[in-house]
C-alpha cells in the first residue's frame, strides 16, 4: 500500500473514530487501534503510540471548552494525577516487554468493559456529606454552580479512588488509550462525584496522564510520523464535529449500534490475540 | 477557601487563561502537523508503507534533539514530530499554571502535589526508562 493511500484510510478511520467516540463518550482510541491493528495489519506498539497521541488532542481540545463553565476540580485532578502519571509511565515502560498477543487480549477486555460501560444507565451518587477525613485534609469537596445556586459535594473513599486510578493509569500507558470508562468508575461510583465535576476532572486528567506515558512512547520510537500525522488530524477533527452535533442529537440508538461495533472489534483482538497473530 | 471572596475570582481568571492556552496549543500543533503532513505526502507519497514489525531504530525522530535537529533540515517527518511535541506539552502546561494558582492561593500542599506530577511527567524525560 503506497503512503497516501495509507494515509486516506487512516484519516477517514480516525475522523469517524473521532466523531462517534465523542458521540458515544467512549473516545477514539478505542477505535483506532482495532482499525490499525485488525485492517491495515499495523504492528499494535505504532498503533498505541498514535492513539495516545490522539487522546492528548481530544482531551485538551475538549477541555478548552469546559474550563469556561468553571466545574473541573482542579484539586481532585491534581491529587489523582499523582497515581495517574506515575502508573502510566510505568505502564508505558513495560508494554515492550509483554507480548503484543497478550495486549491486544487485554485490549479486547477492556473494549467489552468500555462498552458495558456506555450502556449501563448512569447514576449520580453525589451528596453533600463532606466528613471525610482524606477528602478534608486534601481539601477535595467542593462545589458548582448550577441555575438554582451553588451545589455543595463531598468526596467519598479517596483511598479506593486513588486505588482505581493507578489502575486506570497503567491501562492507560500499556494500551495507549484514555481508559475513561475506569475513571468513571473510580469517580463517579467509588468517590461519588457528580457528573458534572467527573466529567471535566477526568478529562483534565486525561491529557496530563497520556502526555507522561506519550513521552515515553516518542522515545522509544512508538510514535511513528506517518501514522500519528492521520490519526491526530482525524480524530481531533472528527471530536471536534462530534461535540457540535452532540447539543442536538440522541446518541441512544447510537450507543447500542456502537456498543455492538465495539463487542465485535473486542471478540475479534481477543481472538487473534489468543490465535498468536499479533 | 475556594468558592469564596477574591479567590474565586482569581480561580476565574486563570481558568479562563487556561482554556485559551488549551484551544491555542491544539490548534498550533494541528497546523504544524498539517503542514508537515502535506510535505510528508509531497516527498513519500508513493513510498509503500511498512509497518507490519516494530523497528524502534527506523524512527529518525524519537527524541527532542533528534526532532530540533531535522526540523533545521526541514524534514517533514521531524516537522510533523515537532507538532506531536506540541500538543504532548500542552497539558503540562496547564500542570505548571495550576501550581501557580495555587502558590496565589498560598495553598502550598498543593504546590507540592504539582510539583510531584511535575516531577514525574520530567523523569519520563529521561532516555534512561526505556533503556
Amino acid at each position: 500500500m503506497s503512503v497516501l493511500l495509507f494515509t486516506i484510510i487512516v484519516l477517514t478511520g480516525a475522523f469517524l473514530a473521532g466523531l462517534v467516540g465523542s458521540l458515544t463518550g467512549l473516545g477514539g482510541g478505542v477505535i483506532i487501534i482495532p482499525l490499525l491493528t485488525l485492517v491495515l495489519g499495523v504492528d499494535i506498539h505504532y498503533a498505541i503510540g498514535a492513539s495516545i497521541v490522539s487522546v492528548i488532542a481530544t482531551s485538551s481540545g475538549s477541555a478548552a471548552a469546559y474550563v469556561k463553565e468553571g466545574i473541573t476540580n482542579i484539586r481532585i485532578g491534581m491529587f489523582l494525577e499523582i497515581a495517574t502519571t506515575m502508573s502510566a509511565v510505568l505502564g508505558a515502560i513495560i508494554t515492550v516487554y509483554i507480548n503484543p498477543d497478550y495486549i491486544a487480549v487485554i485490549f479486547g477486555c477492556i473494549l467489552l468493559f468500555s462498552a458495558a460501560m456506555m450502556l449501563k444507565k448512569k447514576v449520580d451518587h453525589s451528596d453533600d456529606n463532606s466528613s471525610g477525613r482524606l477528602a478534608n485534609f486534601f481539601k477535595l469537596n467542593g462545589s458548582y454552580p448550577t441555575a438554582d445556586g451553588t451545589v455543595k459535594y463531598g468526596v467519598h473513599n479517596v483511598a479506593g479512588g486513588f486505588f482505581m486510578m493507578f489502575v486506570a493509569g497503567i491501562v492507560s500507558g500499556l494500551l495507549g488509550i484514555g481508559s475513561g470508562a475506569l475513571k468513571v468508575l473510580a469517580m463517579d461510583n467509588i468517590m461519588r462525584l457528580p457528573f458534572k465535576v467527573s466529567t471535566t476532572t477526568s478529562n483534565f486528567m486525561m491529557g496530563v496522564t497520556a502526555a507522561a506515558s506519550a513521552i515515553v512512547y516518542l522515545h522509544r520510537g512508538q510514535i511513528d510520523p506517518g501514522i500519528a500525522m492521520p490519526v491526530t488530524l482525524g480524530v481531533l477533527i472528527g471530536a471536534t464535529v462530534g461535540s457540535k452535533l452532540l447539543v442536538k442529537t440522541n446518541t441512544d440508538k447510537l450507543k447500542i449500534v456502537f456498543a455492538v461495533v465495539v463487542t465485535f472489534l473486542a471478540l475479534q483482538m481477543i481472538y487473534n490475540g489468543l490465535a498468536g497473530k499479533f | 477557601m475556594k468558592g469564596t471572596g477574591k479567590h474565586y475570582f482569581a480561580d476565574k481568571d486563570i481558568q479562563l487563561v487556561l482554556g485559551t492556552l488549551l484551544r491555542v496549543g491544539v490548534i498550533a500543533s494541528m497546523i504544524v502537523v498539517f503542514i508537515g503532513g502535506i510535505f510528508y505526502l509531497r516527498v513519500y507519497g508513493t513510498d509503500l508503507v511498512d509497518y507490519h514489525t516494530f523497528q524502534p531504530s527506523k524512527n529518525a525522530f524519537s527524541s527532542i534533539l533528534a526532532i530540533f535537529q531535522g526540523i533545521r533540515s526541514l524534514d517533514s517527518r521531524a516537522i510533523i514530530q515537532f507538532g506531536t511535541l506540541l500538543l504532548i506539552f500542552t497539558p503540562v502546561t496547564r500542570v505548571v499554571f495550576s501550581i501557580f494558582s495555587f502558590l496565589i492561593e498560598r495553598d502550598y500542599l498543593y504546590v507540592l502535589i504539582g510539583l510531584f506530577v511535575l516531577c514525574i511527567i520530567l523523569i519520563s524525560l529521561s532516555n534512561k526508562l526505556i533503556a
